[in-house]
């Protein structure tokens, strides 16, 4: 362990907390539809946008009704990516396929357009192989943009529903996605990807570059729109690499400056939402709770990571190698990092993108030591709640705040309530359902993928070896693709693709279906679930907070809140992380 | 539902437009014009020839793949041939694997092979830097630690009859610091070092 490192965490929470605050402030403005500095600007667009989809922003929508345009919207961009990706070498007229690449087989192509719609960016596929430019940009940007927007415009209706005092009404589900776009995601994706471009990041649409080294062995460098790309990745905690190594390729993230730049910009709007949550329902101290409850978590994840990454792996020990800290070497279990990140950039990455639904990495998961990776494991354990994604996360902590309130309501005998709305037994009975739908998809998929010979046909034997690590793969890609995140023990495999270009290349059916229905289930039915909460919540009458109200913005109710947190998630996972990584982590034994 | 159909499908079809085709080429031309070499792949030609890019890694061998002794090593990468940028991989080595072991021992037994005999006292397995044994994360690591650089300089100089200090110089020259003062860590990028000590040579 480094001084550079303890510092690039602590000066990380400050910067990012500095930053959320403002953005807080104004994303409630731009949902609440106050004044802001773009409206000069996005207004016209703004209005152009509702002309042309024949959209009346002034209908309010009840639960159901906005459910129902989230899904038959969610429905048109699957088809629509499917679709893209199916005809992508029918595209090549564009321009944008210089390489020439075909499509994906459909069952790769099943998984890739779930994954993308449901904000995953679970990649069976290695971006510069496969896909072509036009796929990248017409096909799973957009999705990047349209999977963030859900997201966001879900806890937005349920910080209405929570605040409501005016009946069923949660917004428009149009209105809502339409400002998120204007008004943030575009916007600030143009400027990350400008940043990202002056540290070195590509962006052109040139053919690769073939040529010959100094030393006159042939050589390709792939090329690309990546900048435009990485930012909206990141921003909209989505995570699918333009290239197969993601964050970790140069071009992606090309210095130590660019991955703590990247960190901040993943955090950014999971972060903001809590404050702007705190204004929106008119009492700031409730974010800063919420805010306190996952940073707590987080820094908690962020530590044990980097202390265990910093101590190396059996493998390096075993091999000879010293792994402490050296004049001109930062040490450690720098297996799968990259040099310029070192491993205190690589634990905090991880870490972040893991907390988020974002999946972006920037080192190998599966080569992190048996409880730097187990920290990966306790963050999607904990269901997306420790910031989570853009949108999810907020509303999948809120979905436990009402359930520690009911608890806390159960231990000192009131009848629970929040922010002055009675929780009732039907607010109960969808937050426990909403809250267990992801774990209980996880383990179903795991069980039945470690059980079946189709299952066990993706794990990498060859380099993961027998053993716990197997299992570990397998848990991760159902536990990953079910939270929505995207990040891999990416020895697990779903497609073989023999050559560059996908021709002769074929999906795993099992791996590949499983997975992508995984990914569907467990976005849509929590969503439905939050959204009831919502529609139930914001008819509720509000009684005044009397002497006896438990309070729920105190330091109290954050350790209440951390525990149901932590024990839904170890009541849930923790059998099966035993099998695991945490074996992995408790032995020098090698397999 | 019928009217949802509707709106949905002409807002997919504005965001694919306005998201997925101006935005990256608006992003591309403001990029192409105010960072040109940068948005390019800050690409390096010597004599009019592409010789590579400045922040991808390249393998330093013969057509065999082993190393040559005149040129700096690059990190080992997981990529087949190694440091192919045209098909980026993890690879995916476990920390409790047997065959984990095995690589980096075999990492360390070339590494020894390679620099042991030039460096003073020789070398063993506990003095190899990390990043000279474990495997990179991209496969194209343009960078290499400081001390596995200090290292390998005292095989430089004695192929390539050059005095420490020159090669010394090239080493901070080609060093960079650490984000902001304190994010990530220094490292000297391999493909600018070999070139500047082929320019040396051909001054000389």
């Amino acid at each position: 362990m480094t001084v550079s490192g303890w510092l690039t965490i602590f000066i990380f929470v400050g910067v990012l907390t500095a930053l959320a605050i403002p953005m807080g402030s104004y994303l409630a403005a731009v949902y609440s539809g106050e004044r802001t500095f773009l409206d000069p600007i996005m207004r016209v667009p703004e209005r152009f946008a509702y002309r042309i989809m024949r959209v009346d922003p002034t209908r309010e929508q009840n639960w159901k009704q906005y459910a129902k345009s989230l899904i038959i919207f969610s429905l048109v961009g699957w088809l629509l990516i499917y679709f893209i990706l199916r005809t992508q070498g029918l595209w090549s007229f564009t321009g944008l396929n210089p390489m020439g690449f075909h499509s994906m087989p459909a069952n790769v192509t099943f998984n890739t357009a779930s994954s993308f719609l449901t904000n995953t960016n679970w990649q069976f596929y290695g971006g510069e192989t496969t896909m072509s430019y036009f796929s990248q940009m017409a096909g799973l940007a957009v999705q990047n943009y349209a999977s963030a927007a859900v997201g966001i415009v879900v806890a937005v209706a349920l910080i209405r529903g929570i605040a409501g005092r005016t009946g069923s009404s949660l917004g428009n589900f149009y209105q809502d996605v339409v400002r998120t776009i204007l008004w943030v995601l575009l916007p600030l994706s143009f400027v990350i990807s400008l940043v990202l471009v002056s540290q070195g990041s590509i962006q052109n649409f040139s053919h690769y570059l073939n040529f010959h080294g100094i030393q006159h062995i042939a050589q390709t460098i792939a090329m690309g729109p990546v900048a435009s790309q990485e930012a909206i990745k990141m921003l909209g905690t989505n995570g699918g690499g333009f290239f197969n190594v993601n964050s970790a390729h140069p071009f992606e993230n090309p210095t130590g400056f660019t991955n703590f730049f990247e960190m901040l910009v993943v955090l950014l709007i999971p972060a903001a939402l809590v404050f702007a949550y705190g204004k929106m329902v008119g009492a700031r101290r409730q974010g800063y709770a919420i805010y306190g409850t996952m940073m707590v978590m987080f820094l908690g994840a962020v530590i044990v990571c980097y202390i265990a990454e910093a101590h190396g792996s059996p493998a390096q020990h075993a091999a000879g190698l010293h792994t402490a800290v050296t004049a001109g070497s930062t040490g450690g279990n720098l297996e799968g990092k990259e040099q310029r990140f070192g491993i205190a950039g690589s634990a905090i990455f991880n870490v972040v993108t893991t907390v988020t639904s974002c999946g972006a990495v920037n080192s190998a998961l599966e080569s992190f030591t048996g409880i730097g990776g187990a920290v990966p494991f306790a963050n999607l354990s904990a269901s997306e709640v420790i910031f989570g994604g853009v949108g999810t996360g907020l509303y999948s902590i809120l979905l436990y705040v009402l359930l520690a309130v009911f608890i806390g309501g159960l231990m000192v005998g009131r009848t629970p309530e929040y922010l002055g709305k009675k929780i009732g037994a039907r607010e109960i009975k969808l937050v426990s359902l909403g809250i267990l739908i992801t774990p209980l998809s996880a383990l179903f998929c795991t069980a039945l993928a470690t059980a079946s010979s189709a299952g066990r046909a993706s794990i990498d034997t060859a380099v993961a070896g027998g053993g716990p690590q197997a299992f570990s793969e397998t848990f991760y890609a159902y536990l990953s693709q079910a939270n929505n995140n995207g990040s891999a023990f990416a020895g697990y495999t779903g497609f073989i693709q023999p050559n560059a270009g996908n021709l002769g290349s074929h999906g795993i059916n099992f791996a590949d279906f499983l997975g992508g229905g995984a990914m569907l289930f467990a976005r849509y039915a929590p969503i439905l679930f939050a959204l009831a909460v919502a529609g139930s919540l914001a008819g509720k009458r509000v009684s005044p907070a009397g002497l006896g109200t438990m309070r729920t913005d105190n330091g109290t109710f954050v350790v209440l809140l951390i525990g149901v947190i932590v024990l839904v998630g170890a009541l849930t996972f923790f059998p099966a992380m035993l099998l695991g990584p945490i074996v992995q982590g408790l032995t020098g034994h090698l397999y | 539902m019928r009217k949802d159909i509707l709106t949905s499908a002409i807002g997919m079809l504005v965001l694919t437009l306005v998201c997925g085709l101006a935005y990256p080429l608006l992003v591309t031309g403001i990029s192409q014009v105010a960072f040109h070499g940068n948005a390019n792949g800050q690409q390096v030609f010597v004599d009019g020839k592409l010789v590579g890019s400045k922040i991808i890694g390249q393998a330093f061998t013969d057509a065999k793949g082993n190393p040559l002794p005149r040129y700096f090593q690059s990190r080992p990468s997981g990529t087949d041939p190694a440091d192919n940028d045209a098909g980026t991989e993890f690879e995916n080595y476990g920390p409790n694997s047997v065959i984990t072991e095995k690589a980096i021992a075999a990492n360390i037994k070339q590494y020894i092979a390679l620099n042991g005999k030039y460096y003073p006292g020789g070398l063993n397995a506990s003095k190899v830097p990390v990043d000279a044994a474990d495997t990179s994360a991209s496969g194209v690591d343009p960078d290499i630690s400081v001390l596995n650089a200090d290292i390998q300089a005292y095989r430089i100089e004695a192929v390539r009859h050059l005095p420490a200090a020159t090669v010394h110089g090239l080493i901070s020259k080609y060093t960079s610091g650490r984000g902001l003062g304190f994010s990530g860590e220094p490292g000297v990028d391999v493909l600018e070092l070999n070139l500047a000590l082929n320019r040396l040579r051909t001054n000389q």
